[in-house]
């Protein structure tokens, strides 16, 4: 049953979880958060779209598949894990730029895969459970 | 010394990763193998430094231990890592000609990939809560793959299996925040000392408790393996094989390492626990098997009787019993893996998995039939196979603790295992088959053949070659042993290690 009470409240939280995860991702930088936590706040936003609107609609607003989003993530992860090895550190080793105001780093890229793997692991898990809810009957 | 730890994780995860991107081409399986095939190189080079330096420890990201993520590699953890790597290339093959478009898409691959990540991440961390997260990436991957198998019944397998892991994980996540709380510290060798004078020695016991039951849950001791058999049957029967060899040891070798490095204070209490425990799960487990009718679910509860003779050794703590359970660890994974791939052949080949439905394998491939026997005859305990020579160990060590009834116990186990390994003869491989037609080995495609029967051959050969020439095997196992008892050197390596 579609309810426009639960749609429209969905639209408006969307936005909402997004900032929110985005917020929580780059505090865990120095502070408790960081990208695990912070792609299951983002995976709730559209978990919310998909009880609201059906999962045709969230992945209209995901554009992406969550698998190659997951994979990407992985990617991401370990290109700052293994990247240590060019500098000659232990693995997982943060390499940093030194840019004045903004302390980029290899550190900043694997909290951000993380981040993207856990949003595309858990839609696409909860996909394949709609899917397979239907199929089922 | 970090990157030769680390780069048997992350090998897998790339594979993962790769796998991923290519699950709508063809290819994806031969990029598992690949993987699996690097995987296993990284893993003999691991075994090769660690026989040579003794203990390797290497800190993640070049914080020094006990801050950082500690990884290390003693005996167990680079033979377990070692065996993880061949099951992982054999069921990799294996599962090429079992695993069809469909579930590929679904990413089985992959998850077959992170599975194996998991494990070996499990086996060579040095960290509590680092071991908590294999935990969870296990958990993840091995529910995607329990549930990839489609059917109603899988999916009921995969939510028992989930709920009650879940269950074990929290109890897990609460240990190690206790023990967190009570001592500063996760890193296991820094652990060891600092558990050791702890004022309040009654606590330390209760969390020690709390582990024992989180990883009891994982390793499928009695009364918490009742997840097992509700699960291990429905699946693809690679994922079968793959849970049946890896996922409890990992259980397992918790439990060893956790008992023989931190709590060991208590030995009276908490290893006491652990003989009764043992002894009850070979009992069950072997019951609960002559019980059953169906193939795999017969092999399911005997995956539950043997976890109660590894158990066993680490419960009596003598040096020849742990040399026993580092012996019947490795031989075990290699028989049990290799016993569902039979299973999976002989659903082939005769449409099912009851055995009152099945028949004429015998006549069909007799081929067939010598990779059941080896693996089962092993399981059983007959010379001069690898499991003769783990029984031994384990019995022996019994008698000379003066356990008289636990070594009855386990050798009246060993008998009604071969039992249920009779009524699989019987049932599956001697009698002629009821549907009124002859199963043939060319109802599998020749590549087919080729992918499983090879795979399997090669882990029957490894079975009779543990068995015949047992020596440095044992000697192997002996050093392990050694190591588990006087953790000295792995504390002094792995709190000294430098990035």
């Amino acid at each position: 049953m579609r309810s426009p009470i639960l749609a429209t409240g969905a639209r408006l939280l969307l936005p909402l979880f997004l900032g929110f995860a985005l917020y929580i991702l780059l505090r865990g930088h120095n502070a408790p958060g960081g990208g695990f936590i912070a792609g299951l706040i983002a995976a709730l936003g559209f978990a919310i779209v998909i009880f609201a609107d059906g999962p045709e609609a969230a992945r209209r607003m995901l554009r992406i598949d969550p698998r190659s989003l997951g994979g990407i993530g992985l990617v991401c992860a370990l290109i700052a894990g293994g990247g240590a090895a060019l500098s000659g550190g232990a693995p997982f080793q943060g390499i940093w730029l030194d840019l004045p105001v903004l302390p980029l780093s290899t550190v900043l890229l694997f909290d951000i895969g993380v981040f993207l793997a856990v949003i595309g692991g858990v839609l696409a898990l909860i996909f394949a459970l709609e899917d397979s809810g239907k199929a089922g009957g | 010394m970090s990157w030769i730890l680390a780069l048997p994780i992350l090998t897998p995860f790339i594979g993962a990763g790769a796998c991923l991107f290519l699950r709508n081409r063809k290819g994806v399986g031969w990029i598992s193998v690949l993987t699996a095939l690097a995987s296993l190189g990284l893993a003999v080079r691991l075994l090769a430094t660690v026989i040579d330096h003794g203990v390797i420890a290497g800190q993640v990201s070049g914080w020094p231990a006990p801050f950082g993520i500690t990884l290390v590699a003693d005996y167990l953890s680079a033979a377990m890592v070692l065996i993880t790597a061949i099951i992982g290339l054999a069921t990799a093959l294996w599962a090429m000609a079992e695993i069809g478009p469909t579930s590929a898409r679904l990413g089985w691959f992959t998850l077959f990939q992170t599975l194996l990540g998991g494990v070996t991440g499990a086996f060579l961390t040095g960290d509590l809560f680092n071991l908590y997260v294999w935990f969870e990436v296990l958990l993840i991957s091995s529910f995607g793959l329990l549930a990839i198998g489609g059917s109603r019944s899988a999916t009921d397998g995969a939510v028992k299996y989930v709920t009650l892991n879940l269950i074990a994980t929290a109890l897990f996540l609460c240990a190690a925040g206790l023990t967190y709380g009570a001592t500063g510290t996760l890193n296991m060798a820094d652990l060891h000392g600092k558990v050791a004078a702890h004022p309040d020695q009654g606590l330390m016991t209760v969390i020690a408790i709390l582990f024992m039951l989180a990883f009891g849950m994982k390793a499928a001791v009695f009364p918490l393996f009742f997840w097992l058999p509700a699960s291990y049957h429905t699946p693809h029967y690679a994922v079968s094989a793959l849970f049946a060899g890896l996922l409890t040891k990992v259980g397992v070798y918790a439990l060893i390492r956790v008992f023989t490095l931190i709590f060991t204070g208590d030995q009276g209490w908490t290893h006491e626990i652990l003989l009764w425990c043992a002894c009850l799960t070979m009992v069950t487990g072997v019951l609960g098997a002559a019980a059953q009718s169906d193939f795999r679910k017969i092999l399911s509860f005997h995956i539950v009787s043997q976890i109660g003779y590894m158990v066993l050794g680490l419960a009596l703590m003598t040096p020849l019993a742990l040399v026993g359970a580092v012996f019947y660890l490795l031989h075990h994974i290699i028989v049990k893996a290799n016993l569902f791939l039979v299973a999976g052949v002989s659903r082939r080949l005769t449409g099912g998995s009851d055995l009152a439905q099945i028949g004429g394998l015998y006549r069909a491939a007799p081929f067939l039939a010598v990779l059941f026997l080896i693996p089962a005859f092993s399981l059983a305990g007959f010379p001069p196979l690898s499991g003769f020579w783990a029984k031994y160990l384990l019995v022996r060590a019994a008698l000379e603790e003066g356990a008289w009834l636990v070594a009855g116990i386990a050798l009246m186990v060993g008998l009604l295992t071969i039992y249920s390994m009779t009524k699989i003869w019987a049932g599956a491989f001697w009698k002629p088959h009821p549907g009124g037609y002859e199963p043939v080995l060319a109802q599998l495609s020749p590549r087919a053949r080729v992918l499983m029967l090879t795979p399997m051959a090669v882990l029957a050969a490894m079975t009779v070659l543990i068995g015949v020439m047992p020596e440095p095997f044992v000697t192997f196992a002996t050093t392990a042993a050694q190591q588990l008892l006087e953790p000295d050197a792995y504390i002094r390596i792995v709190l000294g290690a430098r990035p």
